[in-house]
């Protein structure tokens, strides 16, 4: 059996033993999806490194037909997050969800199945079996959602998950339906069925099936209130991986297409700069550290659908060269957005167990008693910011690099507002997680809950520790990846054409240039280090001697005036109280950005067609003759269809 | 283009000018300052005096703070030094240039402001806090400004390295000098917000809640004040080669190219001081329209490309 397949299966598995042993089932699952892993990442590596034909078909007797599943290059990109987060995060549930705990076994079972799912549906090659990953993926992320449904909040967001990736499936059949080889396996497209009424037809269901998975801008509902209800470790696995099987989708799509229309390019790349940029700007105003990590996502995907959607213009207009370099760069962002989201949600998640709150305004100075989880959470928010040295400038670096060569080779306007849009991204996402950082991890703590804390077991800081290494490795030598990266963007590049990043950026540079901002750093952070420090001594606060922490500055105060400059997108919702009259009551002021789609179009709309559709009640009696009555009815009515 | 490195003699003199120019230029423009306002004034070099008393003082620091307090300090000059490494001085090459070196200046400058502003709010106090929100929401409008500026210039000179963009032949004359004066103007709105300079920003306010920048850094003394100063004044030297270079004429001589560049560079501190002594500060809630102001100004240069 082949490494990968034997990687599926061990995923699957992993918390079958948890059912039968009385203790440490937790640890045989977080060891076997450890082995999974392995075996899985060092397949794909080779799959990467050009191992054989760069194919590795996998033997088709034990699953009936060739052709199911390739583990082709796309393939093993999308599968190293996949394993890489899935065994930390099982390695860091171990920490949070001790043994004992109701409902451990079976998210443990739910956990390795959605796993082995997102393992089947990467190098799934057929549509069947696309569509069994794709289901298994939506139905075991539902069940761990739901892991604590004793909250109304977390059964809401479960069933609105359910709700949209359903309807997302549902336009997946159809889509599936339309493609031009039937129902063989994937192949790629005849020149000019991409333009024809059915490849459009075919272009927009995958829009919404795999738009709705990723979390692009208007079709994100379910994300936020998801992402917030799981339990931190699968939110890592949700948020990191589990949304980039939409992109998955998508350059799947994008590879089979020959010649794609200019329009699908424009499609793609609109929609990523407004995930992009409202992504960020909600995330700016959510006062839930969870929640503001899951609109992030939306960020992010939308950083990464720029890519796309520059690439496959790249592709449409005849500049391979372009094309490369922003395909890249979103692939890149694939797997380093897997990283550093995962990251940040241990991190954040270890915050929240051991405050016992996700609100911001009540959390604070976490930093001192948890210096760990507080490092890791900083690596995580310096790499989704896009900050040298790590890993997430280089791909935004790469989509930067597209974009300049776009201006270049055309008179194409529309790169320059890739630019400002993306350079608005970065400022904006340095925005919120200096609010985020700062309101958790800084200053004083703000609550007696947020003052008691410990630092996280070790066990959940080992995952912490191999994300933050990977982001840094990838960061710092990130010329290492290119065979790997040329791989996959020939898959999304088929024709004669290929150029390499290799020489295209100049990426050993960037190793040169962070490996001198890391040794000047570490001079000065020498010559800085305080030989003793003096005292007790409070913050100078302008000569008054006794600042509470709840004079802190809050991290709403922070990112009030951004968003009080979004007003106009955010539209929040303000209650403020102020004292009045001769004996004034206590003031209050709340505000909350509620989310454009499900608080203000989705809910309000179904609620009241749902009043609509309570006519058709009358129709469902539950009385046994009436129904008798329709059935006769419907075969009279069949009797003088047939005879007229 | 040529390999990432240039002429050694070259690029000691680029190294030697950046670790040491720095703090002269705000000696200059507070000269220039006292000088409109009839008042002699402190030395020109009062910052290098200033730095070596602050390097022997012991630091205090509040009980709040962890080492994310030192990060900002630290990273404002390292982040300072590796750009000053991409842009050149004069015409004469930065030490280090290749494709897409300008998406890397503006983001060093974004990692220094990140751990500037995590420093500030890692004291607790809610006066840096104030301070930091101020910068994060600012540069948030001076980055797509700074962007556009170098798309427009990307255009004119296709080309995405600062060496070439900024130093093109021609970049003066002809149909550039339109787009290139709205570039300039929006990275001279972008230099004094960056720089937290009047009309944006006062650096000798004394009262804490109308400050932006120096507000952030009521916590520092000792060393790490002396790496924050240092830094700003590296800031105003790195941006400010970005701002002056495409004015400089190219005399064909490496010694004199330098005089012209150290020249530029003595014009613009004079420049700016006469800009703080001649304006008042603008109110708060203003800022954002003057940096807005700028982002258009770049935006517009950018489509006067295009016909």
């Amino acid at each position: 059996m082949s490494p990968y397949l034997l990687a599926v299966f061990l995923a699957a598995v992993s918390g079958l033993p948890g059912l039968f042993l009385r203790r440490r089932g937790g640890a045989v699952a977080a060891g076997l999806l450890g082995l999974a892993a392995v075996l899985g990442i060092g397949a794909a590596v080779r799959v990467l490194a050009g191992g054989g034909s760069g194919q590795a078909r996998l033997p088709a007797a034990p699953l009936g037909t060739a052709g199911l599943l390739v583990l082709d290059p796309v393939a093993a990109w999308f599968l190293l997050p996949v394993l890489l987060v899935s065994a930390c995060g099982a390695l860091y549930g171990l920490g949070t969800w001790e043994e004992g705990r109701p409902g451990a076994r079976f998210l443990r079972l739910a956990y390795g199945g959605l796993t082995a799912a997102l393992a089947l549906l990467v190098a799934a090659a057929h549509p069947l079996v696309f569509l069994l990953g794709w289901e298994g993926m939506a139905i075991a992320a539902f069940a761990l959602v739901m892991m604590e449904d004793r909250h109304p909040e977390t059964r809401r967001a479960g069933w609105i998950y359910l709700v949209c990736t359903h309807t997302g499936t549902l336009c997946l059949f159809a889509a599936f339906a339309l493609l031009p080889a039937g129902a063989g396996p994937f192949a790629a497209f005849p020149a000019g069925f991409a333009a024809s009424g059915r490849g459009t037809a075919l272009f927009l269901l995958c829009l919404l099936a795999f738009g709705a998975k990723a979390g692009v801008m208007p079709l994100h509902l379910w994300l936020p209130p998801a992402h917030a209800a799981a339990p931190s470790h699968v939110s890592a696995l949700m948020s990191g991986v589990l949304i980039k099987m939409g992109i998955l989708g998508l350059v799947r799509l994008l590879s089979w297409v020959p010649d794609p229309p200019v329009w699908w390019g424009g499609v793609l790349m609109g929609l990523g700069v407004l995930s992009g940029v409202l992504g960020v700007a909600f995330a700016l105003g959510q006062h839930d550290l969870k929640r503001l990590l899951a609109y992030h996502s939306i960020e992010n995907i939308g950083i990464i659908l720029m890519g796309l959607g520059l690439g496959s213009l790249g592709r449409s207009l005849g500049h391979p060269v372009v094309a490369a370099l922003a395909f890249g760069g979103a692939l890149l962002h694939v797997l380093n957005h897997g990283l550093f989201k995962a990251l940040l949600f241990l991190a954040a998640g270890s915050a929240v167990h051991a405050a016992g709150t996700r609100d911001l305004d009540r959390l604070g100075g976490l930093g001192r008693r948890m210096p760990w989880t507080s490092a890791a959470f900083l690596v995580g928010a310096w790499a989704i910011c896009g900050l040298p040295p790590l890993n997430g400038f280089v791909s935004e670096w790469l989509i930067y690099l597209g974009a300049f060569r776009a201006m270049a080779v055309s008179r194409w306007a529309w790169s320059a507002g890739l630019l400002a849009a993306l350079a608005l991204i970065g400022a904006l996402a340095l925005a919120c997680f200096a609010k985020a950082f700062g309101a958790v991890f800084l200053g004083a703590p703000r609550t007696p809950a947020a003052e008691g804390v410990h630092e996280a077991p070790r066990g959940m800081l080992v995952p912490m520790g191999v994300l933050a290494l990977a982001c840094g490795a990838i960061g710092l030598a990130p010329a290492l990846l290119v065979p790997a990266l040329d791989r996959g963007v020939a898959a999304l590049m088929p024709g004669p054409a290929r150029p390499s990043l290799g020489g295209l950026a100049s990426l050993p540079l960037l190793t040169g240039l962070a490996l001198v901002l890391l040794g000047v750093a570490l001079a000065f952070a020498v010559w800085l280090r305080p030989r003793r420090r003096t005292g007790d001594l409070p913050t100078w606060d302008c000569g008054y001697g006794r600042p509470t922490p709840r004079m802190q500055y809050t991290a709403s105060s922070f990112a009030d005036g951004p968003v009080s400059g979004l007003r106009w997108a955010l539209l929040p919702r303000i209650h403020d109280a102020r004292p009045g009259g001769l004996f004034p009551s206590p003031a209050r002021y709340e505000s909350h950005v509620p989310d454009p789609v499900l608080d203000r179009v989705a809910d309000p709309a179904l609620r009241r067609s749902a009043r609509g559709l309570a006519l058709l009640r009358v129709a469902q009696g539950g009385q046994l003759p009436v129904y008798l009555l329709y059935v006769l009815l419907t075969l009279l009515a069949l009797l003088v269809w047939m005879v007229v | 283009m040529p390999g990432p490195l240039v002429f050694p003699a070259h690029v000691a003199l680029h190294l030697l000018v950046a670790l040491l120019l720095p703090p002269l230029v705000p000696g200059l423009i507070a000269k220039v300052k006292a000088r409109m306002a009839g008042r002699t004034g402190p030395p020109v070099l009062q910052l290098y005096h200033d730095l070596a008393k602050l390097a022997r003082k012991e630091a205090v620091f509040s009980r709040t703070t962890t080492w994310v307090f030192l990060a900002g300090p630290v990273a404002t000059v390292a982040a300072g030094l590796v750009a000053s490494l991409l842009v050149p001085f004069g015409h004469t090459p930065a030490p280090v240039a290749f494709e897409g070196d300008a998406v890397l200046f503006a983001y060093l400058f974004g990692l220094a402001r990140f751990l500037t502003i995590l420093s500030a709010l890692d004291t607790g106090s809610s006066f840096e806090g104030m301070g930091a929100a101020r910068e994060a929401a600012f540069s948030a409008l001076a980055e797509p400004a700074l962007f556009l500026g170098f798309a427009a210039l990307a255009k004119a000179t296709a080309s995405l390295s600062l060496t070439p963009m900024l130093l093109s032949q021609g970049l003066a004359a002809g149909r550039l000098t339109g787009p290139l004066i709205l570039v300039l103007a929006a990275w001279a709105i972008v230099y004094l917000a960056e720089n937290s300079r009047i009309p944006v920003d006062d650096p000798n306010t004394h009262l804490e809640l109308t400050m932006i920048h120096e507000v952030m850094v009521l916590d520092h003394s000792g060393r790490p004040l002396a790496l924050v100063l240092y830094g700003a004044s590296l800031k105003l030297v790195v941006l400010g080669a970005l701002l002056i270079d495409p004015l400089l004429p190219a005399t064909g001589r490496g010694w004199l190219d330098w005089l012209v560049f150290l020249g530029g560079l003595g014009l613009l501190a004079v420049a700016v001081g006469l800009v703080e002594s001649a304006t008042a500060r603008f109110r708060m809630t203003k800022v954002p329209q003057f940096l807005v102001a700028g982002v258009l100004a770049s935006a517009f240069a950018f489509l006067l490309l295009l016909v």
